[in-house]
């Protein structure tokens, strides 16, 4: 299956893309330290505001701070926020679920009421009200971003589960006198993996996204942490002079992003044949 | 029908409620002490003190919420800290800005999303469908508040063409507030200068927060027409002899739109988070400023006012939408 899978994607040349830049940037993430030709916090004075060129290949900041270090260590922090609010998200979200759709009844009808009210907020604004009673932190932030993200995961569970637990191998597992755990766990889970995956990829993107804003506006990462939203707000009165400022951070978001919603496309389509077009 | 309409409006009900208690709870997290942070660096322990009282602060939190929910239930959102004046008042003279604001990139989303996804179904596979999905791909990939700043650079500080924020000159008179809306207060007064003026103002933050909205609804719009296109009663009006604009326009595209039209109203709810980077960034006196600027000073009142206020929009315009819906297509009734 997985040869299949593999002799699929080779002709999705977008998905390909999309798999090659995730590895790039998950390779260069955590060798930041090495590949970085100085420290991102580095300041130096006399070369502020350098352009692109061979000394600095992606220019300096106004502090004559290196931006390509920087760019990469902020690689580092957007890796470890994207999976660190998706798995914290997931895993609560399709815990909620998958109980949530195989005992049905009250406690169901509850979670769900509960969901509903999680998607009533504008998530950007929930956030950043969590966020800003939390006090203005890159941790507070991602608590925010997965306490918004977590419905999603579990009204897809839900959904799913709501469809599986009628199939035969799951009564069958019923029948021979599987407990509730080991039909959720090994049944249930092993089968929904495919649809979580495809939402998670998406949201990796997304929660980069909404983490970079936050940090825009100050409720996430505080500088002189390079991450990719704080620099964006630091070179924003550069923006028609030094323009790479604010165009390298806000490329590398770019990349990133459209590399996991191209991956999340690329994944959809292998494990839903309907959309194979 | 009543049956179905009472069973949404239950749900809204328990979502309010849901709301209001989860709002609350969010100002039980602040760890520091509002009535100090309020009064400064210099207030006496005693008149903290006092002020926790008059706030309602030394009472235990359900007390506290009990008090708040009938305050809510009776019109009134506390008074902001920052502004002194009563939150309510504040959220409804920064509401009509935002609405203005989502309304116009609502439109600038229709009108380019919709007929590009339409194209680019169309055309599969041609480059204009390439296009469309570039276009599609950096709008759901790029930071809406880089957009914003780019555009500001070029149009505003770069061009000069288009001013560089604030709803209309600060040299010129709001016109007499009917609407709250400038564009539509600025026509009712025959104010045709200061309409200019107003949606010179509204071209690129509208455009900045439309264009994100405008690569959820051409995906969508092209993967439902790509749908439908593969169906049978598509051939069969083809093999009849019917014009392809007949075709496209009669049998294609009113099949295609019902997921459009629920893109349309979830992107609605979205374009109130994407107001609070959009507003900041060219300084727009909507509700996402007023967010943002509460969060900051720690304004409680005002942070649960707007928050509210916030989830409460999106689930009553969703309620609407799928009244509207049942009437529209009677299968949702039966589920």
């Amino acid at each position: 299956m997985l040869k299949d899978a593999l002799r699929r994607l080779r002709k999705e040349p977008l998905a390909l893309a999309g798999l090659f830049l995730l590895l790039l940037f998950f390779l260069v993430a955590p060798l930041a330290p090495v590949l970085s030709p100085f420290s991102p916090l580095e300041q130096n004075i006399s070369a502020s505001l350098t352009a692109p060129g061979s000394s600095y290949w992606l220019g300096t900041d106004k502090l004559g701070r290196d931006l390509f270090s920087r760019m990469l260590y902020g690689a580092r922090i957007s890796v470890f926020v994207g999976l660190a609010v998706v798995t914290l998200a997931g895993t609560f979200g399709t815990l909620v679920g998958l109980v949530a759709g195989y005992r049905r009844g009250w406690l169901d009808e509850t979670m769900m009421r509960v969901t509903d009210i999680f998607f009533a907020f504008p998530g950007l604004i929930l956030a950043m009200a969590i966020a800003g009673a939390l006090g203005p932190s890159l941790r507070n932030a991602l608590i925010a971003v997965a306490v918004v993200l977590w419905p999603v995961y579990a009204r897809l569970v839900r959904g799913q589960v709501l469809v599986l637990r009628e199939r035969e191998f799951v009564q069958a597992a019923q029948a021979i006198g599987v407990g509730h755990w080991g039909v959720i766990l090994r049944h249930l889970l092993p089968n929904v993996l495919g649809p979580l995956l495809v939402q998670a990829s998406f949201d990796m993107g997304a929660t980069i996204l909404t983490v970079a804003g936050l940090s825009f506006i100050g409720f996430g990462a505080q500088p002189p942490t390079p991450e990719w939203g704080v620099m964006i707000s630091e070179g924003r009165n550069y923006i028609t002079t030094q323009w790479w400022l604010t165009a390298v951070p806000a490329g590398a978001i770019l990349l990133f992003v459209a590399a996991f919603n191209l991956v999340g496309d690329g994944l959809r389509d292998l494990l839903d044949p309907r959309l194979r077009r | 029908m009543f049956r179905f309409i009472f069973r949404r409006l239950l749900g809204l009900v328990f979502v309010l409620f849901g709301v209001s208690i989860f709002t609350f709870a969010i100002t039980q997290l602040v760890p520091v002490d509002p009535a100090a942070s309020a009064l400064g660096a210099n207030a006496r322990e005693e008149q903290i003190q006092a002020y926790r009282q008059e706030l309602g602060l030394d009472r235990p939190a359900w007390e506290q919420y009990l008090i708040y929910v009938g305050r809510v239930l009776g019109g009134d959102l506390g008074q902001s800290i920052r502004t002194r004046r009563p939150v309510a008042a504040d959220l409804w003279d920064f509401f009509p800005a935002t609405l203005e604001l989502s309304l116009a990139a609502l439109l600038v989303a229709t009108f380019v999303g919709i007929p590009l996804g339409l194209l680019a179904a169309l055309r599969r596979n041609h480059w204009l469908d390439g296009v469309s999905r570039l276009i599609a791909l950096v709008g759901g990939s790029m930071p809406i508040f880089y957009v914003g700043l780019l555009g500001l650079g070029f149009f505003y500080r770069q061009l000069r063409w288009l001013p560089g924020g604030g709803r209309i000159d600060a040299t010129l008179k709001p016109p007499p507030d009917i609407t709250g809306l400038f564009t539509i207060d600025a026509l009712l007064a025959g104010n045709w200068p200061l309409f200019q003026n107003a949606v010179w103002h509204l071209i690129l933050p509208a455009l900045t927060l439309g264009y994100f909205s405008a690569a959820i609804l051409l995906r969508i719009t092209r993967s439902s027409m790509l749908e439908v296109l593969a169906q049978d009663y598509v051939r069969t009006a083809r093999a009849k002899g019917l014009s392809e604009r007949m075709v496209v326009m009669r049998h294609i595209f009113k099949n295609a739109l019902p997921p459009v039209l629920t893109t349309v109203g979830i992107t609605f709810g979205g374009l109130l988070s994407g107001a609070v980077l959009t507003e900041t960034v060219f300084t727009w006196p909507g509700l996402g400023r007023y967010a943002t600027t509460s969060v900051s000073n720690l304004d409680l009142p005002a942070v649960m006012g707007v928050t509210l206020i916030a989830a409460v929009i999106y689930p009553i315009v969703n309620t609407l939408v799928d009244i509207g819906y049942s009437f529209v297509d009677p299968r949702i009734r039966v589920e």
